[in-house]
């Protein structure tokens, strides 16, 4: 697959697309530049190094949403030993804009979801863009309380732009089913461990997002509301998504300096789509260790743990 | 357009500046919203800011739906010390902390909710009210937390909760912060239940977004007033995103009645009366006549 840069990283590109003219010339010809191309490539990585070691929120917010980021699926398939796809909420469809199943982490049983989106039109289409209905919240749920029923672990993977702002989503109680979600998984009697991996849009994200760990990617983001949608409600125009990121202080630095969040996961140089495996390594193997501590703690101080962390967010004077 | 009787003793050109202006001056006459009939102000308020020519119902702040809906008499109020703060440094055209200032000194309240212990016919209550004036009633840390120590009280004196919401949803000023007190109302809602002890959501206009998809939906019984807007996403924003015309009705207390969201719909005069019998209902066998009032007898902690 061919790397696909953002407007950011045109100077990285350039020298990319320069090193792959280098390489082609080389493998044509006999004379020997791979001095030249090893330079190149050196140089590459000290700009990548550059860009990266200072990046704006907005930047930030679009390496979350980078074609080709990996997706839920694409961790299914690098991290866990074996994947049981279940679906339908039982009540009304079955919403292709979440997903979950039964898997094997390292020989651990449990239940994994988190949202997806897809590839090439068709597939976006089909994932919806990765914004869920209710459907796809109440199948999450259901999910939930099997791992509960069944004694496993849950691990979620959040990355959506939001829940789908639809006729039919509200018309069957998309604001119920997302509250729904939030009630259940606050007293929930099983571990929760959630990641964000991309994009961590609003209640679309918290639905499947409230447990006893929230990790973030290094490069994912994580808002109350997109920054285009800050945007035109306090700026009046969504051109100025740029000014919002940096404003609400979306990404994985800022939200960690709030205590929003327990860790940072660190991405490979460049990030997460330009080393599949190495991001699934690194994810797994933290996920691992969150996971041990989580199943080493007794239920009650789980559950007395989880409550204390959700009622101790906020940030407020107390005059007196 | 027909002349309401205030109108017909007017001159005709009084008639036609009045209805040119479109204002009604401050004090003694309002204007209903829906149906544009003039009335007259106190009668207005003695029919709790519902109008009473077509029973369009008001919006009204928090403080003041809780003196109509309480009884009178001793009330204690939770968490009125909480102020909110700016942890982000937020600021768009204006800065957080100067429209935190205007909407306090606009509404005389420190943040959009109100919490107060006190009574319903008697009956010792939690009863909490958003005050959509306040920054559109959203929901930032000193909401929630307001809130869950409003659940906090119910639970350590057995007693049921009444929320009324209006709000346009969380407060992006506080950005995360305000997403995740939509965890936070949840999970105290979540203990409040295990409990045993109702908590009765009362939806009125509007009630949307992180307010609607965490506290206001998750009531033992759902309520909503008449005509309310209740939602998760905007109309605004279906009707771009879907490039459909919504339906009639839609995202209203009726049309959610019909498709299964709320329990009933009830006219403010009423609640007062049909609120008592419905707690008297639901805790039946739990006693909770030892709630204190006073913050003496309020422990600390």
């Amino acid at each position: 697959m061919d790397l696909k840069f953002l407007d950011f990283e045109q100077p990285i590109a350039e020298l990319e697309a320069q090193i792959e003219e280098l390489k082609r010339i080389g493998s044509d010809n006999e004379i020997n530049i791979s001095d030249e191309i090893s330079k190149l490539e050196d140089k590459s990585q000290k700009l990548t190094e550059r860009i990266f070691s200072s990046l704006s929120a907005w930047q930030v917010s679009q390496l979350s949403r980078h074609p080709q980021r990996p997706y839920t699926l694409d961790y299914l398939e690098l991290m866990f030993d074996e994947f049981h796809e279940l679906h339908g909420d039982r009540v009304f469809a079955d919403d292709p804009a979440i997903v979950g199943g039964l898997c094997r982490l390292d020989g651990q049983p449990v239940v994994v979801m988190g949202h997806q989106k897809g590839r090439d039109t068709k597939e976006k289409i089909y994932r919806n863009f990765g914004m869920p209905r209710p459907e796809g919240y109440r199948k999450a749920l259901r999910l939930m309380r099997l791992a509960e029923r069944f004694r496993l672990p849950i691990l979620c993977f959040i990355d959506t732009p939001g829940a789908y702002p639809g006729i039919g989503a509200e018309e069957r109680g998309q604001s119920e089913a997302i509250a729904r979600n939030l009630f259940g998984m606050s007293r929930l009697q099983t571990p929760i461990l959630c990641t964000v991996i991309g994009e961590g849009g609003s209640g679309g994200a918290l639905a499947i997002g409230v447990g006893d760990r929230l990790l973030m990617l290094q490069y994912s983001t994580y808002s109350v509301i997109s920054p285009e949608g800050c945007a035109s409600i306090l700026w009046k125009s969504a051109d100025k998504a740029e000014l919002a990121a940096e404003a609400m202080g979306i990404t994985s630095d800022r939200l960690k300096e709030l205590e929003l969040i327990d860790e940072i996961v660190p991405e490979p140089l460049g990030g997460a789509h330009r080393d599949r495996r190495r991001i699934a390594e690194t994810l797994k193997q933290t996920l691992k260790r969150h996971l041990d501590e989580l199943l080493h703690t007794p239920r009650e101080a789980l559950l007395e743990q989880r409550y204390a962390r959700l009622a101790g967010y906020g940030v407020y004077e107390e005059a007196g | 357009m027909t002349l309401t009787w205030i109108q017909k003793l007017m001159p005709s050109k009084i008639r036609t500046e009045t209805s040119e202006k479109g204002t009604v001056p401050e004090g003694l006459w309002s204007k209903c919203p829906n149906c544009n009939d003039i009335l007259y102000r106190s009668e207005v308020e003695r029919n709790l800011e519902v109008c009473p020519k077509c029973s369009h119902h008001m919006r009204i702040p928090g403080r003041k739906r809780l003196q109509l809906f309480l009884d009178a008499g001793e009330r204690l109020e939770i968490g009125e010390d909480l102020l909110p703060v700016d942890p982000l440094k937020f600021k768009d055209s204006k800065k957080y902390r100067d429209r935190l200032n205007q909407a306090q000194k606009a509404t005389g309240e420190k943040d959009a909710l109100v919490v107060l212990a006190g009574h319903l016919h008697g009956r010792p209550v939690v009863a909490a009210a958003f005050s959509f004036e306040f920054m559109a009633g959203s929901m930032g840390s000193v909401v929630g937390e307001r809130f869950i120590r409003g659940v906090h009280h119910c639970l350590e004196w057995n007693l049921p909760l009444i929320v009324f919401s209006a709000s346009g949803g969380a407060r992006m000023q506080e950005s995360l912060l305000s997403l995740f007190q939509m965890a936070k109302t949840s999970a105290a809602l979540a203990r409040l239940a295990e409990k045993g002890l109702p908590f009765i959501s009362v939806m009125t206009d509007p009630t949307m977004g992180g307010v609607s998809a965490s506290l206001a939906m998750l009531g033992d019984i759902n309520i909503g007033e008449p005509g309310a807007l209740i939602g998760f996403a905007g109309p605004r924003v279906i009707e771009q995103t879907v490039r459909e015309k919504l339906p009639e009705g839609f995202q209203h207390s009726e049309f959610l009645l019909e498709h299964g969201a709320l329990d009933m719909i009830m006219d403010r005069r009423d609640l007062r009366d049909k609120l008592a019998r419905l707690l008297d209902l639901l805790m039946a066998g739990k006693d909770s006549t030892a709630a204190p009032l006073f913050p003496e007898t309020f422990p600390a902690g």
